[in-house]
């Protein structure tokens, strides 16, 4: 393993280069800014080059002696990022053949992109802000793909989210575009959210196993190799973690590959400037979830419910956006659903284990997609900024250079035979053809076959219909555009290179069935292989003739598709479009040109209940359940408290006195309540203790009288207040006499004239005899 | 514990409160003599708090800069101030925001500048007095006193219904103190009849059993729920947790931007602080209950708050909202229970401090220009300042969470530590909640619904068509302005890029707050509770029998001098004519 | 002679005694003047005196009359303080309603 120094240097020369340009961009003049811009792209373009062409050859030498290529995986690390208990992630990246072809495809494409740009946003007055962004982009995406782990990977991630929400919104004055910058932005942290829930996963499984390092892709490998458990424990239901982790990782690509459900934002992201979408809509952003998928192809191959599931949504991808792009009136829209379908190429290549055909067609695609945008960016420029295809036709006469190298372009996307497009996506459909993974049905990779195969005719005939309705008949826009005009050769020389690439860059992925010779033949041949060291192999098995077949039906595909896009569209605009648009395929026309009402769904469904939500939350539970009721309900209660004892603390004196007259009847009537006189009586030693209770007005040493023997007449002599009987002695009712000291009336000597009585049954816990006897 | 640089601590509290009472003696027409001396001053504090950080070793996990004396004999107390890693960033985020927030204040306050600076750098020492404190006392004190600055800042500098929110603040913050209080007189009788020392002394309160001699812990197992409990609806109160929130939007929209930005910068923090320095070393057995209710509360309000953002059309309330979101990662964060989770609850606080202060600073500077913080006001700034909306996008996405920035490292780390919170909590999760596992993942929409919320507000207000007539001649900012946004900007790349050193720094004290957490867990249950036996009540009777007899015994020596003195004999020898 | 507790028992004295003190609240309560307010105090005090005395007399007990005797001097010492206190209010003015006496409220 070489540890060469300065990996570094490739994302760190446009960063630098956004710096200057975010920074001091102002009192730069644009020469100064685009050179500094340019300059940093290309000097970060040969210094991967150099970085990647020293391992090539390398391994392409082992290859060639032993037939095997050499590992070839360098990893830098910077500093320790983050540190806290178990988890440990350095901020490190890593060239592999992977990430080596990305890097190139990366710096390449953003290099042209920004010479082109130059041209295309000449008259730009924040001219130097758009470069600061593009340089940025370029920066994270090159963090992106360079990262060693999956959080530096994320840094990268969001990054490129940010310059494209900056990008998409850069003329924010419309609102319409800041908000595709914004729906943009969001829509891709909804998958990043499960981006990020995949990492929590992945880390859970694989901490204490891999090594200290976490989340790095090498150990995360490791870990499949040597520990495939950790992977393949069942996590949920019948599955596995690898699919619980794989899915939850893909949402996060589908997101920012603009995959099902989450496409939504890519069209709306064409609110930018062209360049932009050509670079970061087209070529390298949107691939970033491709990408992902292969790195992590260990983890997916580990379940193939994780890569049925990435397969199947790719494949519906591909058809659904080929189906929205038929109707789609606007240059820059069509090529975005365009993008969107291929994109789901892509995840079919991936999906079905085939990782390489997947970074194959990522590469071909770049070229040939950020051609066609740049080439309808240049058309536009020629049209003063109008993309409307409706008023467009003819323009070959004006653009020629424009419409030449975007003819090319058509060829390589519609895959006509030995074009690039025609190589990549011909492994992919022979790929998709021959998988066969456990659990899937046997038919399901035909299935898949056959659904990008009707995808593949659908790009052909919306590609060719394009370019018929831009280039070729009558022009149409004479009342708009005068003098449509080609444009300079800074945009144009863009053009031809990527032009150049789009027709060549297919063959190195060409089918082992075509034997090419010599050591050209050796290098094709070896490229895949290389690829393939960064991935986890998957075995296909196709026999020659199969293959040819395919190639064939491929090929077929394609010119059928430029074909019936020829016989409708080939003069312009026809009469017979009209009438079946009108007649017989309404429905469809209107769903296609309605983009399925999907934006509309969205809307309805997720958009505006949460606006509702949010509004109904604030008004309902904050403001009224917690903040009146409840907070603002507590003080209410204790001033309402306070209001009363206010209206008590009057300083009325007669008020005063109410209360207090009131308040001592109360205590006079409480305590008189139980001052009735009466008697109690317990045992004692001895017999029945009796005494008087006296009420008011009885003092203790008042006379009293008592009745044992129940005749109801006062027994003589007892006239104590406390005495004490044997049980014999005393009946079964008891009066107690007294005079009345306050109401009683009495005689002449003083004798009380009647009396109170008390009368009481007496009830004993003993029995009278028992307690008889046994006294002393 | 270490005492080396002992004199750190004691200096940074007197610094701003000499400062303030000289403030006051600066004339009052004097606006700006006293701001003068009010930045002199914070500076300085800022300054010397960066010496803690050359004290400060960062391999331990004790306190360090320690300083003890006794304050009051008779109940125990003592100046008692040390910081660990926990409370060391938070001390140097006070300090660093105040002397900003300070600058930035120039404009926004006119009316008695004098009173405000001194109200502010007492309202700092307040803080760092909490910060620093190892006594319950001490914190009690120093907790309360940061209210009445942050009332009168609210009360007197604030809006229209500055009333209203400034008594609502107050009157909240203080019904969960006054719990706390009661939880504390408890506390500390509990212990001084289980131990025999009366002391509010927090190392002594925290020390388990086993460290005591008692063998079981001093605080049975239920009154440590009861009193967590209480603790806890303090700090909920202060963080603040759902539903516990609505006074921070009423204080922070009333608040002047000064008062704003340390209300969310810093005085949040003492919530989640006031946790895991006091409510959870004391009551360890009450959080190991209760942690997952308030991990559940905290998710509740990670979503809760964010959703209520996005209803907003006051900038402010708006940012207000977030921040009970924001903050609801810090809590979730702490009450994982790990290594991660904690270390990413105090670094979201930081990071909080930085941005959430950022955006309110980026209000005010709009506020000035504009007089209204109504996002329907706004739109297309961008044009007009594009330096400040740039910084302000690079603060908004710190908020966001964009790694590489601030903000991402607490979120990331919080959701974490939450996510494999299962396999190390230390008591069993209650099954009818939801799972550590899908807290975390619910908490995780935060990051979706931040990012809704903050662009929605950055594009209304920054983006879309220049439409309002006054907003057409906003000037960008001014030199000063650059000065107060610059290191703001730049900490929140740091903390971004290289949280490793701090990360670094919290560790060993994270490490030893966990481990001795769950030494305590495995200790027996304490006695039952013994408030009202005090058995020891006839001691202190016989011990005030003896002092009573001593004091007796020491009067009849007097009165034998006494008598003595004029005894005849002495009389006549003293002198008599 | 005979006595008249033959037939009036003391309850008639309390009784009497709780009839006036009632006036003397019903009085004191909703009168507004001050002087009949002070009237009314005097009934009070001397249905207290009433009362006491019968419960004197009832126990035999001489302590009830000497209090009695205090009451009524401090009644007496009452009655001209207040009467004076009255007397000024009336000269500033021209009123002694109490429900108007109320500068210490505002």
């Amino acid at each position: 393993m070489d540890t060469i120094k300065f990996l570094w240097v490739v994302p760190f020369l446009p960063l630098c280069g956004a710096f200057l340009n975010l920074v001091l961009g102002k009192r730069l003049s644009r020469q100064t800014v685009h050179f500094v811009a340019v300059a940093a792209v290309a000097a970060a373009f040969f210094t991967s080059l150099y970085l990647v062409v020293g391992p090539l050859r390398e391994g392409y030498a082992a290859w060639k002696a032993n037939g095997k290529t050499g590992a070839f995986e360098l990893t830098e690390y910077l500093w320790t990022w983050i540190s806290a208990g178990d988890l440990h992630i350095d901020l490190a990246f890593r060239l592999d053949p992977l990430s080596s072809v990305m890097i190139l495809i990366v710096t390449g494409c953003s290099t042209l992109i920004h010479i082109y740009s130059t041209g295309y946003m000449e008259h730009e007055p924040r001219y130097a802000a758009y470069f600061g962004y593009l340089n940025l982009f370029t920066g994270a995406m090159l963090i992106l793909v360079l990262g060693a782990n999956m959080p530096v990977m994320f840094i990268g991630w969001e990054g490129v989210g940010l310059c494209s929400f900056l990008l998409i919104g850069f003329w924010f004055e419309n609102e319409a575009y800041a908000t595709a910058g914004r729906k943009a932005f969001v829509v891709n942290r909804i998958g990043d959210f499960a981006f990020l829930l995949g990492m929590f996963l992945l880390w859970w499984a694989t901490h204490g196993v891999d090594g200290g390092k976490s989340l790095d892709f090498s150990m995360l490998r490791h870990v499949g190799e040597t520990n495939a458990a950790v992977y393949e424990q069942v996590f949920w239901g019948r599955e596995r973690l690898a699919a619980a982790a794989g899915i939850l990782l893909f949402i996060g690509a589908c997101g920012k590959s603009a995959q099902l459900p989450l496409y939504v934002w890519l069209p709306d992201a064409m609110a930018g400037p062209t360049p932009v979408s050509a670079l970061i809509h087209a070529a390298t952003m949107v691939t970033a979830g491709v990408y992902m998928v292969a790195r992590l192809s260990f983890l997916f191959a580990a379940s193939t419910t994780a890569m049925a599931v990435v397969a199947t949504v790719g494949a519906l991808t591909a058809l659904v956006a080929a189906f929205m792009a038929f109707a789609q009136t606007d240059l820059k829209k069509v090529l975005a659903y365009s993008t969107v379908s291929q994109l789901g190429f892509m995840f079919v290549g991936v999906g079905t284990g085939n990782w390489s055909a997947g970074v194959f067609h990522l590469m071909t695609h770049a070229f040939f997609k950020a051609g066609l945008f740049l080439g309808a960016g240049s058309v536009m420029h020629g049209m003063e900024g109008s993309g409307d295809i409706r008023i467009m036709g003819g323009l070959k006469r004006f653009m020629p250079k424009t419409r030449w190298t975007f003819l090319i372009y058509c060829l390589a996307i519609a895959g006509v035979p030995l074009t690039a497009g025609f190589f990549s996506k011909d492994e992919i459909l022979a790929g998709a053809w021959a998988s066969h993974h456990d659990g899937w049905p046997a038919f399901y990779g035909k299935l898949l076959w056959g659904v990008l195969t009707v995808a593949a005719l659908g790009t052909a005939f919306y590609m060719w219909r394009l370019y018929f309705l831009v280039f070729e008949g009558e022009y149409r826009g004479a009342d708009h555009v005068a003098h449509p005009h080609e444009s300079p050769a800074n945009m144009t020389v863009p053009l031809m290179i990527l032009a150049g690439l789009a027709l060549v860059a297919g063959f190195v992925g060409i089918p082992h069935v075509i034997h090419v010779g010599g050591t050209a033949g050796d290098i094709l041949h070896f490229f895949p292989e290389w690829i393939g060291l960064s991935t986890k192999p998957m075995e296909l098995h196709l026999s020659n003739g199969t293959t040819y077949v395919l190639l064939a039906v491929a090929s077929a595909v394609g010119l059928a598709g430029i074909g019936l896009a020829y016989a409708f569209y080939g003069k312009g605009p026809s009469k017979t479009v009209d009438q079946l648009t009108a007649g017989p395929l309404h429905g469809l026309y209107e769903a296609s040109k309605h983009k399925l009402w999907v934006d509309e769904f969205y809307d309805r469904a997720f958009v505006r209940p949460f606006r509702a939500l949010a509004r109904g939350t604030f008004e309902i539970a904050d403001r009224f359940l917690i903040d009146t009721v409840v907070v603002n309900g507590a003080g209410f209660a204790v001033q309402t408290f306070s209001r009363i004892s206010r209206w008590v603390q009057n300083g009325m004196v007669q008020r005063y006195l109410v209360g207090v007259v009131l308040g001592t009847a109360a205590i006079f009537l409480w305590t008189a309540r139980s001052e009735h006189p009466t008697f109690s009586y317990k045992e004692v030693p001895g017999g029945i203790e009796f005494r008087a209770e006296p009420g008011h007005g009885l003092r203790s040493d008042t006379p009293v009288q008592w009745d044992f023997d129940g005749d109801g007449q006062p027994d003589p002599g007892e006239t104590a207040q406390v005495v004490v009987k044997r049980p014999g002695d005393v009946a079964s009712r008891v009066t107690l006499f007294m005079a009345d000291p306050v109401w009683g009336k009495r005689d002449r000597d003083g004798k009380p004239k009647n009396l109170t009585r008390v009368t009481r049954k007496v009830q004993l816990a003993t029995p009278a005899a028992g307690s008889d006897g046994g006294g002393r | 514990m270490s005492s080396a640089g002992g004199f750190v601590l004691p200096v940074i509290l007197a610094l701003p409160l000499l400062g303030a009472l000289f403030v006051m003696l600066v004339p009052r027409g004097e606006a700006t003599v006293a701001r003068g001396v009010g930045l002199v001053v914070s500076t300085a504090t800022f300054l010397v708090s960066l010496l803690a950080l050359t004290y400060f070793d960062g391999k331990q996990g004790g306190y360090q800069l320690a300083t003890d004396a006794v304050w009051i004999k008779s109940l125990g107390v003592h100046w008692k101030l040390g910081i660990d890693g926990i409370s060391l960033w938070l001390v140097l985020l006070t300090t660093f925001l105040t002397p900003i927030t300070l600058l930035a204040a120039t404009s926004s306050i006119d009316k008695h500048v004098r009173e405000f600076v001194a109200a502010f750098l007492v309202l700092e020492t307040g803080m760092l007095g909490a910060f620093v404190s190892l006594d319950l006392f001490v914190f009690y004190v120093f907790w309360e006193v940061m209210l009445i600055p942050m009332y009168l800042l609210i009360g007197i500098w604030g809006g229209q219904r500055r009333l209203y929110a400034s008594i609502k603040f107050v009157i909240y913050t203080m019904v969960g103190s006054l719990l706390m209080l009661v939880a504390i007189f408890y506390v500390y009788v509990q212990h001084g009849q289980v131990t025999g020392i009366y002391t509010t002394e927090l190392l002594h309160l925290t020390a388990d059993g086993q460290r005591l001699g008692l063998g079981q812990l001093a605080l049975p197992h239920h009154a440590q729920v009861w009193c967590f409990a209480a603790f806890a609806l303090a700090f909920a109160i202060k963080v603040p947790l759902f539903p516990f929130h609505t006074w921070l939007p009423d204080a922070h929209v009333e608040a002047p931007t000064p008062g704003s930005v340390i209300l969310a910068g810093v005085l949040l923090k003492l919530g989640i602080y006031g946790f895991i320095r006091l409510a959870m070393p004391m009551f360890p057995h009450g959080a190991a209950v209760l942690a997952p209710y308030i991990g559940v509360l905290a998710v509740v309000g990670i979503v809760y708050g964010a959703v209520v953002a996005f209803a907003q059309d006051d900038v402010k309330k708006l940012v207000a909202y977030s921040s009970v979101s924001h903050l609801g990662f810090c809590a979730l964060g702490l009450f994982s229970l790990t290594v991660s989770g904690i270390e990413g609850s105090l670094y979201a606080m930081l990071s909080h401090g930085l941005t959430t202060g950022g955006l309110f600073l980026g209000i005010g500077v709009l506020y000035e220009r504009r007089h209204t913080r109504r996002l329907s006001e706004y739109g297309g700034i961008w044009k007009q300042m594009p330096l400040f909306s740039a910084l302000y996008l690079i603060i908004v996405m710190g908020s966001a969470g964009l790694p590489g920035l601030s903000g991402f490292i607490g979120e990331f780390l919080s959701l974490f530590g939450t996510f494999n919170a299962a396999d190390t909590f230390p008591k069993a999760w209650p099954g009818y909640l939801p799972s550590p596992r899908l807290l975390a993942a619910i908490a995780t929409t935060g990051v979706i619904l931040g990012a809704i919320y903050l662009l929605f507000m950055f594009q209304k207000v920054f983006f879309g068509p220049l439409d309002k007539q006054k907003n057409g001649d906003l000037p960008d900012l001014t030199l000063r302005e650059k000065v107060v946004f610059l290191p703001l900007v730049v900490l929140i790349f740091a903390l971004g890029f290289f949280p490793r050193p701090f990360l670094a720094k919290m560790e060993p004290s994270v490490k030893a707050f966990l481990a001795d957490y769950h030494d305590k867990l495995a200790e027996p249950d304490g006695p039952a509770h013994i408030y009202g036996t005090a058995p020891d009540v006839t001691a202190q009777l016989d011990r005030a029998a003896d002092e009573l007899d001593q004091a007796a015994a020491r009067l009849d020596a007097v009165a034998a001098k006494l008598e003595r003195a004029v005894a005849p004999d002495n009389l006549k020898a003293g002198g008599q004519p | 002679m005979q006595s008249i507790f033959a037939d009036v028992g003391f309850g008639h004295f309390l009784a009497l005694g709780a009839v006036l003190f009632a006036i003397g609240v019903a009085g004191v309560l909703l009168r507004k003047n001050v002087l009949i307010i002070m009237m009314s105090i005097e009934l009070m005090l001397n249905a207290a005196n009433l009362t006491i005395l019968t419960f004197a007399r009832m126990h035999g007990d001489l302590g009830g009359h000497s209090f009695a005797m205090i009451v009524m001097a401090v009644a007496a010492a009452e009655v001209a303080v207040g009467l004076a206190i009255v007397v000024a209010i009336f000269r500033g003015r021209r009123h002694v309603d109490v429900d108007r006496l109320n500068l210490l409220k505002h």
